[in-house]
């Protein structure tokens, strides 16, 4: 999205609220139509009971429902005509209750699908460096339950206030349109209700809230004791653990059985005051009614809108407490629309040399992970990197794959330098296999083709085979069509990284980088994919990352990391001559079961 | 007879089975039913006051007794009020009451049963049982009584109130009835069923929500962010349309009703306004038949949706009773509680010191959900002070012979004996008030830093606790947190502290045998250095069973049990076990280069 069309809190609203709005507008229409319709029915009764089965003339207001039905005379004989009318408008009321409320929820799922899918599609696109800052539950959070905060807000809170004011605002006329005392007397008791209510909610969010923290602890406390169950079995805690949970579950009980004392005293005190205000207009209109004032169909009508109002008012007070709650949602879920995306879109294809020149890189925690790295990858040439965890190895080809812009230096392919160009042209070119890549939650061949979707059931078993985990997806019960992940097989870490490793060969890039990714894979299939890549790889530029010097003793040239920095550098042969930390590795590695013999023996 | 039919019915939704919970507020439920049903039974008298006001004063164009009439109503109304309050409030109590009376059971009973229990629900399943189980099932025995019973009395009395002033006008108003109900029951299962298809398909889109934020880097890196956004919009296309069919029928639904609701006054009007052009003095009672045309299909509606939720809170109790039948694993004999106390009351006063002999004779064991015996005739004498190390791969069983000496499962044939009597002879209580358990992930409760040290001796001195701390090298944590009573927080300790500080609580409480389950995550290495110094010192003295990781740990062994597939593939001493070049010489190889290539690198 743009990013001035998120700069405030209704202007984030106004853009998800796209192609929604005019949806909620006819919502509002159709309940302002029922609205009027329903208010039509007690002026039918009035007149029925006053003119057609009374005795009194026809008034203005609602003499020409008689008039249009064929005169009193004719009415009195054939009272269904009225009957059929309340009927027919009611369907009408029923119709744009109906519409009303589907309309209402087409806006508002509307404007759900709008908010997911933009959010999911930049979170995809922001850059590594936020999604290292944030925490995966965090913006789980924001993407479903602020969600749900903003789309009650309009489509509960927003649609239900102007539903009230509707309904309130015609009632009120038709009232004042027949009695102006008696409905002056009735909305004299609104503002009352409305104050009353919105700051009983007000003293009680405090008093709620404090109910939920309770109960978080309480939840808290369950979890940690079942989580922990061996250590308090362990040390016997079972009764102080009880009691432990006890205290809480009796604290949090009185609590909410306190708060619910002034709950049920408030409840009842408005059903009260709605009563005792019902009751005041059934004796001040039956004044009126005794005096002439008002006629007895009219006081039945009147009471009628009486109830269209006090209904909707004692929920204002609760709903304007509750608009607050909204903003908070809105800026959090803003937080995220705000962050900058990758930059997007195409370019000319990448070839030539990898070079990197004196780059150096944070993670923004104040310490180097690359410290001045320099060195030149001819095309068509192999390059492996060897070191112990934490070397820098992986942060060294994120750089290469885009994945972070160097902090200092350039990273250059053919003498264009990355971070000028869109990560994913660059990414479209450099197929990196991670350590620990994600599988998704689909089936084997699925995930096999992911980024390759014109490619054809041989091809993805061709690149499954290359990888050796043809013959382990053979072995599940689907085959190819076996679903990966928590409703499905649970792969292995070696099978995973195979799977991976198939994955990215199927896109067939001119650049390939495999950043330890036979780690969990044995010695002899780490081999077998070694020689099967060879072969597939010809022509292509590899870098491969491994803590095993029998992975990279091939390559044309090897560099040697540890703490960020290049410390060796040449082919195998030669660092092995150097006698340096390559030759260290290399013994512990191949050497072992000499040492091992040794301790054998005198053991 | 007459009492056992109420009783079925009550089994029918599975409410027999509470029978222990609801039993204690008897008086409660008893106060709450009888004031609902004054409520509904009043409620129907109200229309009552505006027959008599139409009939008295404005029919008979008197004033006289107005007063009165306003009393009496008023009356009426605060009486209503009265019993209201009564009725919500009671209510209120009943649920919490129960709920809390419920979480209390099922923790305790949670307390009881063995660690197995545990391995096989889970720990969020147990939770849900004991947090949100119970909160459903006991807002539907307190509010959804309360409504059923208001709603059908109100509606009853209604009827017969109508039947009593004019059975022929009253036969029409309830020929509407069945109609709506049978409507509600419709339209009830039908939003059930979609209900059910739009929970599935949020659930699929949280699940795209939390892969797409933790698979961002492999998205990335396959360029593949607009194919899994296509496949995201798929689902929440799909949401929409389900969505929206939801809120159609639910449309749809309401509209019905409200149509009802008028169709049943034109019917009123129909009827009742011929009888009235007859015979003016009616217009009262048809004022009252109004009333209770449009009043009489709402209540309908909220009874159905009572019974609902009554029939689908029957999946909660039969969870929630499952877990309070469920026995544990170990059963104590009763000479032995007699003499030793059970877990909540310990009889401390006849438990004999642990000297720390160890014994498995003749041992065969199969976990209780296990298909094949783990162990089969196994003994193991392991004398006062020897360390028994156990190594495996993941998943190889290594815990089993823990689990055993814990006592968290008792052998299906053969004994594990302490100091020389069989474990079942004395408590499991005392048991593990006699054990230090450290675990591979060190479980710390939330609460200060001295709770947690003290875990196991609760009357340990603060300098008994700063002793224990000195002991593994952890005074730097504490200081740094802000002494003993600073409170854990999340994620202000690294894995690594959190085993300093687990091994100090062991220390502390001084147990004569020692569990360990060494933890595999990678710590720096000063705080490797810290923790191996930790274990050396926990250990000495003491006799020990450490899930082994480290080969410092293993060496010191007096015994090795090497496990594979649930087995014991090979046991003897560190020498004889090389010497053998089986399985353990196979992980001791790998051990050894990996931790020789880590001393490789720089710290």
């Amino acid at each position: 999205m743009k990013r001035s069309d998120a700069a405030t809190r209704w202007g984030l609203l106004g853009y998800f609220l796209k192609g929604s709005l005019a949806l909620f507008l006819c919502g509002i229409a159709a309940n302002f139509l029922g609205t009027l319709l329903g208010a039509l029915i007690p002026q039918v009764i009035s007149v029925t009971i006053d003119s057609v089965i009374g005795r009194e003339e026809l008034s203005s207001r609602n003499g020409w429902i008689v008039e249009v039905l064929g005169g009193r005379e004719y009415l009195a004989g054939h009272m269904w005509l009225l009957a059929v009318l309340i009927a027919s408008l009611a369907l009408s009321i029923a119709l744009f209750h109906y519409l009303r409320l589907y309309f209402n929820t087409r806006a508002n799922q509307t404007m759900v699908r709008r908010m997911r899918d933009s959010l999911l599609s930049h979170i995809r696109r922001l850059p590594m460096s936020w999604h290292r800052a944030h925490r995966t539950g965090d913006v789980i959070q924001r993407c479903t339950s602020d969600v749900n905060t903003v789309s009650n807000f309009v489509s509960g809170q927003l649609v239900t206030l102007f539903r009230i004011l509707i309904l309130a605002a015609v009632s009120v006329v038709m009232m004042f349109l027949m009695n102006p005392t008696l409905a002056a007397v009735a909305a004299s008791f609104v503002p009352v209700l409305i104050a009353v209510s919105y700051l009983f909610d007000r003293k009680m969010k405090r008093r709620f809230r404090e109910c939920d923290e309770q109960e978080a602890v309480l939840s808290a406390i369950a979890q940690e004791n079942f989580s922990g169950v061996r250590v308090v079995k362990a040390f016997g805690a079972e009764r102080r653990e009880r009691d432990k949970f006890e205290r809480q579950n009796t604290y949090y009980t009185g609590l909410w059985v306190r708060i619910e004392k002034f709950l049920a005293l408030y409840w009842t005190a408005s059903d009260l005051f709605v009563s005792l205000q019902l009751m005041l207009i059934i004796v001040l209109g039956s004044v009126f009614c005794v005096r002439g004032e008002l006629s007895p169909g009219d006081l039945v009508a009147f009471i009628s809108y009486n109830t269209m109002l006090m209904d909707p008012v004692r929920q204002l007070g609760r709903i304007i407490s509750n608009l607050s709650k909204a903003g908070v949602s809105i800026d959090r879920i803003s937080e995220i629309m705000n962050a900058v995306e990758e930059r997007q879109g195409g370019g000319e294809l990448l070839t030539g040399d990898i070079v990197f020149d004196n780059v150096s890189f944070s993670y923004g925690d104040g310490k180097n992970a690359l410290e001045n790295i320099s060195f030149t990858l001819p095309e068509g040439e192999t390059l492996g990197i060897v070191g112990a965890t934490g070397s820098g190895k992986s942060t060294l080809v994120a750089l290469l794959a885009a994945l972070y812009p160097p902090s200092s230096g350039t990273v250059t392919v053919g003498g264009q330098d990355i971070s000028a160009l869109p990560p994913s042209l660059v990414r479209s070119q450099i197929g990196l296999v991670l350590q620990e890549g994600h599988l998704f939650s689909r089936t084997v061949g699925e995930n096999i083709a992911l980024a390759a979707e014109d490619a054809g059931a041989d091809e993805v078993r061709e690149a499954a085979k290359i990888a050796c985990v043809d013959e382990n997806i053979h072995s599940f019960a689907k085959g190819y069509d076996t679903l990966v992940g928590e409703r499905g097989v649970t792969l292995s870490g070696g099978q995973k990284q195979r799977v991976a490793i198939a994955r990215t060969l199927l896109r067939h890039t001119p650049y390939l980088i495999f950043d330890d990714s036979l780690s969990a894979v044995d010695s002899d299939t780490d081999a077998a994919i070694r020689a099967n890549l060879k072969e597939f790889c010809k022509g292509a530029t590899t870098v491969i990352v491994s803590h095993r010097v029998t992975t990279v003793m091939h390559a044309d040239n090897i560099l040697v990391m540890d703490g960020g920095r290049i410390i060796e550098r040449g082919t195998h042969e030669a660092l092995l001559a150097a006698g340096g930390m390559y030759r260290k590795i290399y013994d512990v590695q191949m050497s072992l079961p000499e040492e091992l013999a040794k301790e054998v023996r005198n053991g | 007879m007459a009492d056992a039919l109420p009783k079925k019915k009550l089994r029918m939704f599975g409410l027999g089975k509470l029978r222990p919970f609801v039993k204690n507020y008897k008086g409660l439920f008893a106060s709450m039913i009888a004031a609902t049903f004054l409520s509904g039974l009043l409620q129907t008298v109200l229309p009552l006051f505006q027959r008599y006001a139409i009939n008295t004063f404005i029919e008979g164009e008197t004033l006289e007794g107005i007063g009165i009439f306003a009393l009496v109503y008023a009356v009426c109304i605060a009486l209503i009020a009265v019993v209201d309050y009564i009725a919500s409030y009671g209510c209120c109590k009943i649920e919490m009451f129960i709920l809390r009376d419920m979480r209390r059971a099922s923790f305790d009973h949670l307390q009881r049963l063995s660690v197995s229990y545990y391995n096989r629900n889970g720990v969020g399943k147990i939770h849900a049982r004991v947090m949100s189980d119970t909160e459903a099932i006991s807002s539907v025995v307190s509010w959804d009584v309360h409504t059923g019973v208001w709603n059908a009395v109100y509606a009853l009395s209604a009827v017969v109130v109508m039947f009593l002033l004019h059975p022929l006008l009253a036969l029409l108003v309830v020929a509407v009835i069945p109609l709506v109900a049978l409507v509600s029951a419709y339209f009830t299962g039908k939003l059930t069923k979609i209900g059910r298809q739009v929970r599935e398909i949020n659930a699929e889109i949280t699940g795209d929500f939390n892969e797409g934020i933790s698979g961002a880097e492999t998205a990335k890196t396959l360029c593949v962010e607009k194919k899994l956004d296509g496949d995201f919009y798929r689902k929440t296309r799909a949401m929409h349309r389900a969505s929206v069919k939801q809120g159609h029928y639910r449309a749809l639904f309401t509209s019905v009703v409200s149509f009802a609701a008028y169709l049943a006054l034109a019917l009123v009007l129909w009827y009742g306004g011929a009888i009235t052009a007859a015979d003016l003095a009616f217009l009262g009672t048809l004022t009252v038949f109004m009333n209770f045309a449009q009043g009489l299909m709402q209540p309908v509606q909220w009874a159905v949706d009572a019974l609902s939720d009554l029939i689908s809170v029957k999946v909660n109790i039969e969870r929630f009773t499952a877990l309070l039948e469920t026995e544990s694993d170990i059963q104590e004999r009763r000479e032995v509680v007699e003499k030793y106390g059970d877990e909540f009351c310990q009889k401390r006063e006849n438990w004999e010191k642990l000297h720390g002999e160890v014994a498995f004779d003749d041992v065969t064991f199969r976990y209780p959900d296990g298909e094949e015996d783990v162990l089969e005739h196994f003994s193991l004498t392991v004398p006062q002070g020897a360390l028994v190390a156990i190594v495996g791969e993941t998943g190889a069983g290594k815990s089993t012979i823990v689990n055993l000496v814990c006592r968290f499962f008792d052998p299906t044939k053969g004994r594990v004996l302490i100091d020389g009597r069989d474990a079942r002879e004395r408590s499991a209580s005392w048991l593990h008030a006699n054990i230090g358990y450290v675990l591979q992930t060190p479980h710390l409760f939330s609460g200060t830093l001295r709770e947690n040290l003290a875990y196991g001796r609760e009357d340990a001195t603060d300098g008994e606790i700063w002793e224990a701390v000195r002991r593994v090298h952890a005074e730097s944590i504490v200081e740094r947190l802000g002494g003993l009573d600073a409170a854990i927080g999340e994620g202000e300790l690294s894995v690594g502290e959190k085993q300093l500080l687990t091994l100090a609580r062991a220390i502390l409480a001084d147990p004569a045998l020692f569990i360990l389950d060494e933890a595999t995550s990678s710590v720096d290495s000063l705080t490797e250095a810290r923790i191996q110094s930790a274990i050396e010192t926990v250990l000495a003295g003491r006799t020990s069973f450490v899930i082994a990781h480290r080969l410092s740990t293993v060496r010191n062994a007096d015994v090795i049990l090497v496990m594979d597939g649930g087995k014991i593939a090979e046991r003897g001493t560190h020498a004889s076990l090389l010497a053998a070049k089986g399985l353990y010489y196979e992980l001791y190889v790998r051990q050894f280069r990996e931790e020789r290539e880590r001393s490789l690198a720089s710290p």
